[in-house]
C-alpha cells in the first residue's frame, strides 16, 4: 500500500458518505445542513484529488498491485481485483469531476431551494450517488470497476431525470435515456466477455501489454467497436443520441452536470483509457472518427432551430462529443481529453447560466420569451458572453485551442474531416450566438409585470469560476505553433505516459507546415466571426410578432430531422405491436387457454370419477376382480424377461 | 387321480366364492365365500404337494420331502384362518348390535 492507495479511495468515499447521510435523513435534515454535508463531501474530495495532482506531477502513480484494495471477484486462477489505478489522465478526469461537480452543487443549493426538505436531500444524494459513480468509473484499474461505476452514473443520470416524477413526460424521458443507455451497455459488457476470454483478466495495464505484443487481429476489432457501442450510449452518438436532447427534463443543474460536464465524456474517458486496442484497430478509429464528425455537423444543425434554451446547450453538447470522438478516431487523444476538459468547463457553465436564466425567468425555457435580459442580471450575461466565445472557438478562450487540436489533426487525417468539422463550428458559432442574441439582447419579450433579477450568491459564485476557468483554461495547451516550442503544450506532456503506447502504433499523419496551420486558423477564425455577427445581426431585430412557422428545411431542422418520429415508426411501434400480439394472442389464445384446459380437464374428470367411489364393498370387489383377471389375462401374454 | 380334477374343483369351488361375495348381502354368508375361497386355495396347495412328491418318488428319490413344504402351509392357513374367523365373527357381531343387520349395504357411511 503506497501513499497514494491510501489516498485514493478517499476520493469517492466522501461522496458516498455525503450519498448516505444526506439519503437517509432526507426526512430529519434541515436544507442547509443538506447543502453543506453535500457540497462538502465534494469539496473534500475536490481537495483531495488536488492532492493526488500534485502527487502524480511529481511523478508518483499508482499502477498494477499497488492499486488493488481487495479480491472483488476470484474463482480459479481468474481474478478481478477491486483496484484503482491512478494515472495522469485519471488524475485530469478527478480534478474536472470534482472541481465541476462541487461547483454545481454549490449553485443547486440556491437553484433549487424551492423544492421542500425531504426532495431537496433526496436531489443532493442522488447528486452524490453520481459523483460516487463518477470516481469509480474514471479510477477503476479495470473494466469491470468501470462497468460497475457506468452503471452507476446510468442509475443516477435516470434518477435525476426524473427527478420531478410526477411529470409523466420528465419520467419517459428518464425511462429513454435509461433503455438508450442499456443498449449501449449490452455492447461494453460483449466487449468485456471478449476481453475476459481472450486476455484472461480485465486489468487494463494487463490487457495493453498483452494487446501490444499480440499486434492487431479482427478480435481486437470487434472488442473495440463494442466498446464504442458503449461509447455512443453513454455520450450520445448517433444513433444512439435521442435521449441526450430529453435528458434536459431534469433539473437544470443536473443537465449542466450529468449530460454535459461529466457522465457523456465517459465514453471520451473510456476510449482514450484504450488507446492501446484502438490503435491496434484501424477500421474502429476511421468509424470513430466519421461517426463523430456526423454526429457533430447532424447535431450541431438541429440546434439551429430549437427554441428551447436548454435543448440548444443539449445539442450542441452532442454536437461537441462528436468533435471530442472525431478527435479520437484520428488519433489525437491529447486533443479529445482537452476538449473535454474546456467543454466540462464551458459548457457547464453555459448550463448554469441558462439555469440562471430560466429561475431569473420563472422556468420559462422558451428563448422566444426572453430578449434583453443583459439589462436585468450583468453577472449571468457577461458569464454567458464568455461560455459563447469558448464554445464557438475564439482566441483566447479555451474552447478556441481545443477545437483547434482537433481539427488540425483531422486535417491531417484527412483534409475533408476538417471542412465538414469547420462546417459544424461554424454552424455551433451561429446558434450559440443566436442564442445569446435572443436571451440577452434586444428588447425584452417576457411578462412585463414580473422582471426578471440576478441570481442570488451562490449561483453567480459558480457562474464566475466557471467562467474564469473557460476564459484561461486554453493555455495548458497552446499547439506548437505559437510556442514554437514542441514543449509548449502543457497538458499534452503531462498525459504523453498514458498516450505514448497508443499513438506510437498509430499511423502518423503528417502534422501540416505551419504555413497552412496559419491559414487554415485565420480562416476559421475569420468565418467564425463572421458568422457570429451575421448571427447577432439577425437576431437583434428578432421579434415574436415576426415569427413565422418555419417552412421547408428549416421545418425539418426544428422537428429535428424527424428522428424520434423515425425511431417511433420503424422500432417502437413494431416491438408494441409485436407485445401487443403475444400479450393479447399467444398468451391469451395460447398459453392460458393450456393451462386453463389442464385444470378444466382434470376437473371434469374428477367429477366423472367420483361415481367410482360408491361406498358399495361389492362394487368395490368387482371392479378389484376385473381388475385382476385383466392383469393375469396381460401377464399372459406379456414375455416373461 | 389326475391332478386336472383338484384343480377344476378348486376353481369351481373359488368362483362360487367369488360369486358369493359378489352377490350377497348378507355378511356372514360373504364370510362363509371367503372361507370357500380360501379353502379352495388350500385344496390346490395339497393337491400341488402331492404331485410334486409323487413325481420325485417316480423320478427315484427314495427319502425325498419334495412338496412337503405346501402341507405346512395349508396347516399353517388353517391356523391363522381360524384366528380370522373368530376376528371377523367378532366384527359382525358387533356390528349386528350396532346396526340390528347384517347387510353389508346397510355399511355405507363413508360414501360422501
Amino acid at each position: 500500500m503506497s501513499n497514494l492507495s491510501q489516498l485514493a479511495w478517499l476520493v469517492p468515499i466522501f461522496p458516498l458518505i455525503g450519498f448516505l447521510i444526506n439519503g437517509l435523513g432526507r426526512n430529519y435534515l434541515s436544507k442547509t445542513l443538506v447543502g453543506i454535508i453535500g457540497s462538502g463531501a465534494l469539496l473534500l474530495s475536490f481537495i483531495t484529488s488536488v492532492l493526488i495532482f500534485n502527487k502524480v506531477s511529481a511523478g508518483e502513480l499508482l499502477i498494477g498491485e499497488a492499486g488493488v484494495y481487495f479480491d472483488f471477484i476470484k474463482f480459479g486462477s481468474f481474478n478481478i481485483p477491486f483496484a484503482f489505478q491512478i494515472d495522469q489522465l485519471t488524475s485530469i478526469f478527478l480534478l474536472v469531476i470534482t472541481g465541476v461537480g462541487f461547483l454545481i452543487h454549490v449553485y443547486s443549493t440556491s437553484y433549487m431551494h424551492e423544492e421542500t426538505k425531504a426532495h431537496f436531500a433526496r436531489y443532493f444524494a442522488y447528486l452524490n450517488l453520481f459523483v460516487f459513480s463518477m470516481l469509480l468509473l474514471v479510477m477503476g484499474a479495470n473494466y469491470v470497476i468501470m462497468f460497475i461505476g457506468w452503471e452507476g452514473v446510468g442509475l443516477c443520470s435516470y434518477l435525476l431525470i426524473g427527478y420531478w416524477f410526477k411529470n409523466n413526460d420528465y419520467t419517459n424521458a428518464a425511462k429513454k435515456a435509461f433503455v438508450m443507455n442499456r443498449i449501449g451497455d449490452l455492447g461494453f459488457l460483449i466487449a468485456i466477455f471478449y476481453l475476459i476470454q481472450h486476455f484472461g483478466t480485465t486489468t487494463y495495464i494487463d490487457i495493453f501489454s498483452q494487446a501490444k505484443t499480440e499486434g492487431s487481429s479482427s478480435l481486437i476489432t470487434i472488442i473495440t467497436l463494442c466498446l464504442f457501442v458503449g461509447a455512443m450510449g453513454k455520450s450520445a452518438q448517433l444513433p444512439l443520441y435521442t435521449w441526450l436532447p430529453d435528458a434536459m427534463a431534469g433539473p437544470t443543474p443536473v443537465s449542466a452536470l450529468i449530460h454535459a460536464a461529466t457522465m457523456v465524456t465517459a465514453g471520451i474517458y473510456m476510449i482514450a483509457r484504450s488507446n492501446v486496442l484502438y490503435a491496434l484497430a484501424p477500421s474502429t478509429m476511421s468509424l470513430v472518427a466519421i461517426v463523430g464528425l456526423l454526429t457533430a455537423v447532424f447535431a450541431a444543425s438541429i440546434a439551429l432551430k430549437q427554441n428551447d434554451i436548454k435543448k440548444v446547450l443539449a445539442y450542441s453538447t452532442v454536437s461537441q462529443l462528436g468533435y471530442m470522438f472525431l478527435g479520437l478516431g484520428v488519433g489525437a487523444f491529447t486533443g479529445a481529453v482537452f476538449h473535454v476538459m474546456t467543454h466540462a468547463f464551458f459548457k457547464a457553465l453555459l448550463f448554469l447560466g441558462a439555469g440562471s436564466v430560466i429561475h431569473a425567468m420563472h422556468h420559462q425555457q422558451d428563448m422566444r420569451h426572453y430578449g434583453g435580459l443583459k439589462k436585468y442580471m450583468p453577472v449571468t450575461n457577461i458569464t454567458m458572453l464568455i461560455g459563447c466565445l469558448a464554445i464557438a472557438g475564439i482566441p483566447p478562450f479555451s474552447g478556441f485551442f481545443s477545437k483547434d487540436e482537433i481539427l488540425i489533426a483531422a486535417y491531417a487525417a484527412n483534409p475533408i474531416y476538417y471542412v465538414i468539422g469547420l462546417f459544424g463550428a461554424l454552424m455551433t458559432a451561429f446558434y450559440m450566438f443566436r442564442m445569446y442574441t435572443m436571451t440577452f439582447l434586444g428588447g425584452f419579450r417576457g411578462d412585463h409585470h414580473h422582471l426578471p433579477h440576478e441570481s442570488p450568491k451562490p449561483m453567480t459564485f459558480a457562474l464566475v469560476v466557471l467562467a474564469i476557468l473557460a476564459a484561461v483554461a486554453g493555455f495548458i495547451g497552446l499547439p506548437e505553433l505559437f510556442t514554437h516550442n514542441p514543449e509548449g503544450h502543457k497538458l499534452a506532456n503531462y498525459l504523453a505516459p498514458v498516450f505514448k503506447d497508443g499513438e506510437a502504433l498509430l499511423a502518423k499523419h503528417a502534422h501540416p507546415d505551419h504555413t497552412t496551420e496559419w491559414i487554415l486558423l485565420a480562416v476559421s477564425v475569420g468565418l467564425i466571426v463572421a458568422v457570429i455577427l451575421w448571427a447577432v445581426k439577425t437576431y437583434k431585430v428578432y421579434k415574436l410578432e415576426n415569427d413565422a412557422e418555419p417552412q421547408g428545411f428549416s421545418k425539418i431542422l426544428a422537428n429535428k430531422w424527424y428522428v424520434d418520429e423515425i425511431y417511433d415508426a420503424v422500432i417502437i411501434k413494431p416491438i408494441l405491436a409485436i407485445g401487443d400480439f403475444f400479450g393479447k394472442v399467444i398468451e391469451t389464445k395460447g398459453i392460458d387457454k393450456a393451462v386453463n384446459g389442464v385444470g378444466k380437464a382434470i376437473n371434469f374428470g374428477s367429477r366423472k370419477f367420483r361415481y367410482l367411489q360408491s361406498g358399495n364393498v361389492g362394487n368395490y370387489i368387482l371392479i378389484m376382480i376385473v381388475a385382476i383377471i385383466i392383469l393375469v389375462r396381460i401377464l399372459f401374454y406379456l414375455p416373461m424377461s | 387321480m389326475p391332478i386336472n380334477y383338484y384343480i377344476f374343483l378348486a376353481i369351481i369351488l373359488f368362483c362360487i366364492g367369488v360369486t358369493g361375495v359378489l352377490t350377497r348381502r348378507n355378511a356372514i354368508i360373504i364370510f362363509m365365500c371367503i372361507e370357500l375361497m380360501l379353502n379352495s386355495v388350500n385344496l390346490l396347495l395339497v393337491a400341488f404337494s402331492k404331485m410334486h412328491h409323487a413325481r420325485a418318488l417316480a423320478a427315484g428319490a427314495a427319502n425325498t420331502t419334495a412338496g412337503i413344504e405346501a402341507q405346512l402351509f395349508v396347516f399353517f392357513i388353517m391356523v391363522v384362518a381360524a384366528a380370522e374367523v373368530a376376528v371377523g365373527l367378532a366384527i359382525i357381531v358387533m356390528m349386528y348390535r350396532n346396526t340390528h343387520s347384517v347387510d353389508i349395504n346397510f355399511l355405507n357411511r363413508l360414501k360422501n
